[in-house]
């Protein structure tokens, strides 16, 4: 079998401390976009809720079991499930939603870095023009950090989850250490 | 500028692209329509110092194409719509 | 060196003493001092030479207006040249050096130009520097820019780093005077969420250069108190350092945070500046005013301030600027500084008032009705000769001489959005006008309401208005504070005598550049501006404009505001440049992106390339290559020869499903797709509207509702974002749902007749011709059972397949390939090698997909399908793109196979003369092949498809190159294709 390597490279995922600050690449899920189907609606939603899927609204995102999401556009949502039980997400979520989703696998497409520090505004005010100080716990929103388009998922006051693409996972993360320095 | 996404609320200008005048909706259908017809499609556009109605995508939110309603001379922008709602409202469908 | 000129008081901190360096001199002050008021309190009043006379000049103000006392900070790299004295806080081992001037501040060799001044009035350079045109960029700009200008960069890299920053908050408050600490506390006490922008480092603005109460406490003490209240408040955020540079739409400001400029270098990790993009619901605009001179003879001598300036260096900085001190001043203001200073034991020598009538100041020569008409002292100020009211001329010995002309409102960032300020009668300046930047409001000094009490009461009552738009109550309490009425008499300038009287002290403009410029018509605003230079560089006329305005109106015979006022554009004050770009600078100006053979690649000393931000492999030398073209030569023949392997990840990849997908492809290709058998692909070509090719590439069927399409690397957002807009804005009901898996998946492409034969070795399935044939594609696994997607497609006229497998095995597979390749002396390949083999078989890319080229140019035009609509295919039926004698594709090769030809030479005739007429068209790719042993070349031909076989000349006019060239088929190899289908 083919030995895989993190986005950044590596057999494990990294950890960067700096400061009260720590970023963390996540290399345990899977993921797959599912998007509804014209005129597939109850259908999806009802064979959702059977697998265990949240479908939750704009700008947000929920956790279930085993699946969690976030909204990413009108009628489309990010899925995620351990890797170790779901690395071929797509064809699991094919199997539970049928033909009432378009389900497309993207556990490669990003790389996730969790983010966990005691105040987080210094840190996140200089990545993003989200006003994160006013959104509530589970919101989820695309933005741009370091001119790259990036999913960002505050997890509570003190964490927030990034979803940047693969390929930029180096760049991203000295995007954030070099801001992560700044503030500390 | 600000844009008030229908859906996520204000986000700044710097995550749309911006393509221009929102007639680009009202496509003919390139069998039936007449060379005059397509010709106006594609390079005539008005140009007003006023209110416009203009074509925004969302590239760095959530891809919603928009169609904007600003002041060209102010920039007040006074409406904001899904481009999807406004094309089923000119009776685009399939 | 003592500090002779320190008096008492201030808010310096005198319990610690800071060295520093004015050109090469050491001096002390004290924490709380600017470089500016702790050389004058060092008895220091000559700072710098002007622009173009090379006149000796000290500072004029103690704020960010300052147009004079212009220096270099620090040394080496973080050299900054024309740095304002009167804002650079004092540090500990500062070093300042004076500018524009040889060998010394004191004796400064082009002073000649102060006696050549005749010479040098507005204009000069237009009328001078003429002609003859050849001469200008080697001899009249080499000197003027030796001998104008005022700092020089070091021309090092600039070893600071700087950050970008968003708030947001419901009111941004722009200044942190009175009007602006009211505002502050009535708003954040109503449970706002502020932000509390001011210039300085230290808050309070005038507050902390006046001696008015507050209530029981002096002003100062009070700016302090409220300051630590707000401190305290969760919803405030202070932001000392920080001056706001512009309004911008909808909300918001640009803001520069100057966090590391008062220490000797930045701590570690941190930045010099921060630059922070606010986003304000509501803004209270309290930037105060600033005081503007008279213009009277040589009236910038050193020594010779703003008389607001001069309290100021005495209230707030403890400095006396010299221990005889005249104010000259049309206004009540200007006594008040008379008053401060002879409070603080300073001889205040004598009040040259220009009004007659009202109270004579108290036991202090008071001259109503009597103007400075010139001064004396050339390093710096000795004595003024006055004109008395009764016409008499008396000289009076003063060494610091402080003028007020009266106050103008700060209403620049009013204008950010083109609003024009409108004139005031009755206090004689601008005040905000109307179409001021929406939710703007002013309050302060900003509009003219110049007393402390009405400061606080505008600042207070502005964000109440702000709560109430807010839905919230915000009650105030108003201390008690002074409440002087404004009381001035227009005066611009002194006529008199026949010498210099400065308007622009910064640019050496003189009232005698003003009747100039009338003389010779430039007196539109606009137009005076540019010939004499009025109101440019560093301090944007902050202190001249009004005077260079008011003259132009006299002269006229104008009211000033129908002489109008030119237009504030940010950023309020200089900006570095290093802040704007942020951190995106060297390595960092962009994100990489990096392929999953990457790692790999670097391993075997691969040369990379950028492609957009991707870094691709170019080539990959071997030992003993020394050009690149042998080891793609190589590349190349190994390839045709035995397999290659190529990394195609950055191709763009979207997944399109859906009941219509194949509608929808059918739409936004010119061919068709609807009717592409499952487990295969096909290529495609995708128009504009206007019939032009905008992208192809190949589009698979993986099932029944679910297509896989590659874009170009270069287009792969440009396709996404098109495709949006086609099913969002054109057929929103089709049932089509779309992403981008570009990064997903790791591709490669295995090209090459022995590529099936290395892809067998690692393929779990069964790949012969007839279990997976050309074209084909589908779901497979590899190496025991890893999912992976295989396509039977080929970009180098060889047996070529791509294989893709999860981005993050991409890595081990090209280990893998490589390993399994070993026995068939497998090569990889980069972007050239890939180039060479595709322009040997005909296939467009970058150079002929340019935007401007049809099909039919590409030779493609039996693709475009009139069976159905799709986007471009109506427009690309227009009659002018269906000429016979219009571009087509054509190969190209040298009549000499020696000869080299180059991309960008146009065809001529044989024996044709190179003129515009005679083109017939250029050659679009250039590349050798090994294959064929010579250059070869793709390219547009008028007529091409008809000239097959014709002997012609590629020309290059810029290389000097004039080649014969056969005229041939773009299929340069293999072009029945049977390798492909082998």
């Amino acid at each position: 079998m083919l030995k895989p390597l993190t986005a950044l490279g590596h057999e494990a995922p990294q950890t960067v401390t700096i400061g009260a600050c720590t970023i963390t690449e996540r290399f345990d899920l899977a993921l797959a976009s599912v998007a509804v189907r014209r005129g597939r609606e109850k259908d999806l939603v009802k064979a959702a809720k059977t697998a265990g899927l949240p479908l939750p609204g704009p700008a947000t995102f929920a956790t279930g079991t085993p699946y969690s999401a976030f909204w990413i556009t009108p009628e489309m949502w990010m899925v995620q499930a351990p890797f170790a039980s779901h690395e071929d997400i797509a064809a699991h979520l094919k199997s539970a939603l049928g033909d009432a989703a378009s389900i497309t696998e993207q556990t490669d497409a990003g790389v996730r870095f969790d983010i966990t520090a005691p105040e987080l505004a210094p840190l996140t005010e200089r990545l993003t023009n989200l006003d994160l100080a006013t959104k509530p716990d589970g919101f989820a929103a695309r933005t741009v950090i370091d001119h790259l388009g990036v999913y960002l998922i505050k997890a509570s006051g003190t964490d927030i989850t990034l979803y940047g693409p693969r390929a930029s996972a180096q760049s991203l993360l000295h995007a954030l250490e070099v801001t992560a320095r700044s503030v500390v | 500028m600000i844009i008030n996404h229908p859906i996520l609320g204000p986000r700044d200008a710097q995550e749309f692209v911006y393509l221009g005048d929102a007639s680009l909706i009202a496509r003919p259908d390139g069998l039936t329509a007449t060379p005059a017809e397509m010709h106006d499609y594609v390079y005539l556009r008005d140009n007003p110092a006023g209110l416009h109605r203009e074509l925004w995508y969302h590239e760095q939110g959530d891809r919603s194409w928009l169609v904007v309603t600003r002041n060209t001379v102010t920039h007040e922008i006074t409406q904001v719509e899904l481009a999807r709602d406004v094309a089923r409202q000119m009776g685009r469908s399939t | 060196m003592t500090q002779s000129n320190r008096i008492s008081g201030g808010q310096i901190d005198r319990a610690r003493t800071l060295n520093f360096t004015f050109d090469g001199k050491p001096f002390q002050g004290h924490p709380g001092d600017t470089l500016s008021s702790a050389l004058l309190a060092n008895g220091v009043r000559l700072m710098g030479r002007s622009f173009k006379y090379h006149r000796p000049r000290g500072p004029l103000s103690a704020g960010s207006e300052e147009p004079n006392a212009l220096v270099e900070l620090r040394s080496g790299a973080r050299t900054e040249p024309n740095t304002r004295a009167t804002v650079a806080e004092l540090f500990d081992g500062l070093t300042a050096t004076s500018q524009n001037r040889w060998p010394s501040l004191a004796f400064d060799a082009l002073s000649i130009n102060d006696r050549l001044n005749i010479f040098f009035t507005a204009g000069f350079y237009y009328k001078t520097f003429m002609w003859p045109a050849a001469f200008w960029e080697k001899v009249y700009e080499p000197i003027i820019r030796r001998a104008a200008g005022l700092g020089s960069l070091s021309r090092l890299e600039d070893p600071d780093s700087y950050d970008k920053a968003f708030a947001h908050c419901d009111l941004l408050i722009i200044g942190a005077g009175p009007a602006g600490l009211m505002a502050a506390l009535t708003a954040s006490r109503a449970g706002l969420r502020v932000v509390l922008a001011d210039e300085d480092f230290r808050m309070g603005g005038r507050l902390n250069a006046e001696t008015h109460a507050i209530g029981d406490a002096a002003g100062a003490d009070w700016a302090t108190a409220t300051l630590a209240e707000l401190a305290s408040l969760p919803n405030l955020r202070l932001m000392p350092r920080t001056t706001v540079t512009g309004a911008f739409d909808h909300g918001i400001y640009s803001a520069v945070e100057r966090v590391s400029d008062h220490l000797p270098t930045p701590l570690p990790g941190k930045p010099r500046q921060t630059l922070w993009r606010i986003y304000a619901a509501h803004t209270i605009l309290a930037a105060g005013a600033t005081e503007r001179p008279i213009a009277f003879e040589n009236n910038d001598r050193p020594g010779i301030l703003l008389a607001g300036s001069l309290r100021a260096y005495a209230n707030r900085w403890g400095v006396t600027v010299g221990d005889r001190v005249a104010i000259f001043t049309n206004n009540d203001d200007g006594l008040r500084s008379a008053s401060d200073l002879q409070a603080r034991g300073v001889d205040v020598v004598a009040v040259i008032d220009s009004r007659i009538g009202g109270d004579l100041l108290p036991g202090i020569r008071h001259l109503q009705g009597a103007q400075v008409i010139d001064t004396k002292g050339r390093l710096g100020l000795t004595g003024v000769t006055v004109r008395l009211a009764n016409g008499k001329t008396e000289t009076i010995a003063a060494n610091a001489l402080g003028v007020s002309g009266g106050w103008n409102p700060n209403v620049n960032i009013t204008s950010h959005h083109r609003s024009k300020p409108q004139w005031s009668e009755p206090l004689a300046a601008f005040i905000p006008g109307p179409d001021a930047p929406p939710n703007l409001i002013c309050a302060g000094a900003a509009t003219g309401q110049f007393s402390t009490h009405a400061a606080l009461k505008s600042g207070a009552e502005a964000a109440r208005q702000v709560a109430a738009a807010m839905g919230r109550q915000a009650p105030y309490v108003l201390p008690q504070a002074e409440d002087a009425p404004t009381r001035i008499t227009e005066l611009w300038h002194v006529p008199h005598g026949k010498g210099r009287a400065w308007i622009d002290q910064q640019n050496d403009v003189t009232v005698k550049d003003i009747k100039l410029a009338h003389l010779e018509n430039f007196a539109h605003v606009e137009h005076l501006k540019r010939y004499t230079t009025l109101g440019m560089a560093t301090d944007q006329g902050k202190t001249g404009n009004v005077i260079g305005l008011a003259l132009m109106a006299e002269l006229t015979g104008q009211t000033i505001p129908e002489t109008g006022t030119t237009v504030y554009r940010p950023p309020y004050t200089p900006v570095a440049m290093g802040v704007l770009a942020g951190r995106s600078r060297g390595r960092d100006f962009k994100p990489f992106r990096l392929t999953p053979s990457h790692t790999w690649a670097s391993e075997q000393g691969a040369i990379f390339v950028e492609v957009g931000n991707w870094l691709r492999t170019q080539w990959i030398p071997r030992e003993g290559e020394t050009t690149w073209r042998q080891s793609v030569d190589r590349e190349v023949l190994q390839t045709r020869h035995s397999v290659g392997i190529c990394d195609v990840t950055t191709l763009g990849k979207i997944d399109i499903q859906g009941t219509d997908a194949g509608t929808f492809l059918d739409r936004v290709y010119a061919n068709t797709f609807s009717t592409l058998p499952v487990g295969k692909c096909r290529y495609g070509l995708m128009l504009r509207e206007d019939g032009m090719v905008f992208d192809d590439g190949t589009t698979a069927r993986m099932a029944e509702h679910e297509y896989v399409m590659t874009t170009t690397t270069a287009n792969a957002v440009i396709v996404f974002r098109h495709l949006e807009f086609c099913r969002q804005c054109l057929w929103p009901d089709l049932d089509v749902q779309m992403i981008s898996t570009t990064e997903a998946w790791a591709q490669y492409s295995v090209a090459g007749p022995n590529a099936r034969k290395l892809l067998a070795k690692i393929v779990d399935q069964d790949i012969s011709d007839a279990a997976f044939p050309y074209m084909g594609a589908g779901s497979v696994t590899v190496c025991g059972g890893l999912r992976a997607r295989l396509f039977r497609i080929s970009f180098s006229g060889e047996l070529a397949y791509e294989i893709a497998v999860p981005t993050r095995y991409g890595d081990a597979l090209i280990r893998k390939l490589v390993e399994a390749g070993a026995e068939f002396d497998a090569v990889v390949y980069g972007t050239e090698t890939l180039g060479v083999m595709r322009i040997e078989k005909g296939h467009v890319a970058g150079g002929e997909l340019n935007g401007q080229s049809s099909a039919l140019n590409m030779g493609l035009g039996k693709m475009v399908s009139k069976k159905k609509d799709s986007i471009g295919m109506a427009m690309s039926q227009r009659e002018g793109m269906n000429q016979p004698d219009g571009y087509r594709l054509v190969g190209v090769t040298p009549v000499d196979p020696a000869a080299s030809l180059s991309a960008g030479s146009h065809f001529l005739d044989i024996g044709a003369a190179p003129t515009a007429e005679n083109d017939g068209g250029w050659l679009t790719s250039k590349v050798y092949s090994p294959h064929l042993g010579c250059d070869i070349a793709l390219g547009y031909l008028r007529a091409g498809d008809q000239k097959i076989g014709k002997r012609m000349r590629a020309v290059n006019l810029l290389t000097k190159v004039d080649t014969e060239v056969d005229i041939v088929s773009p299929h340069f190899f293999d072009p029945t294709g049977e390798r492909l289908r082998a």
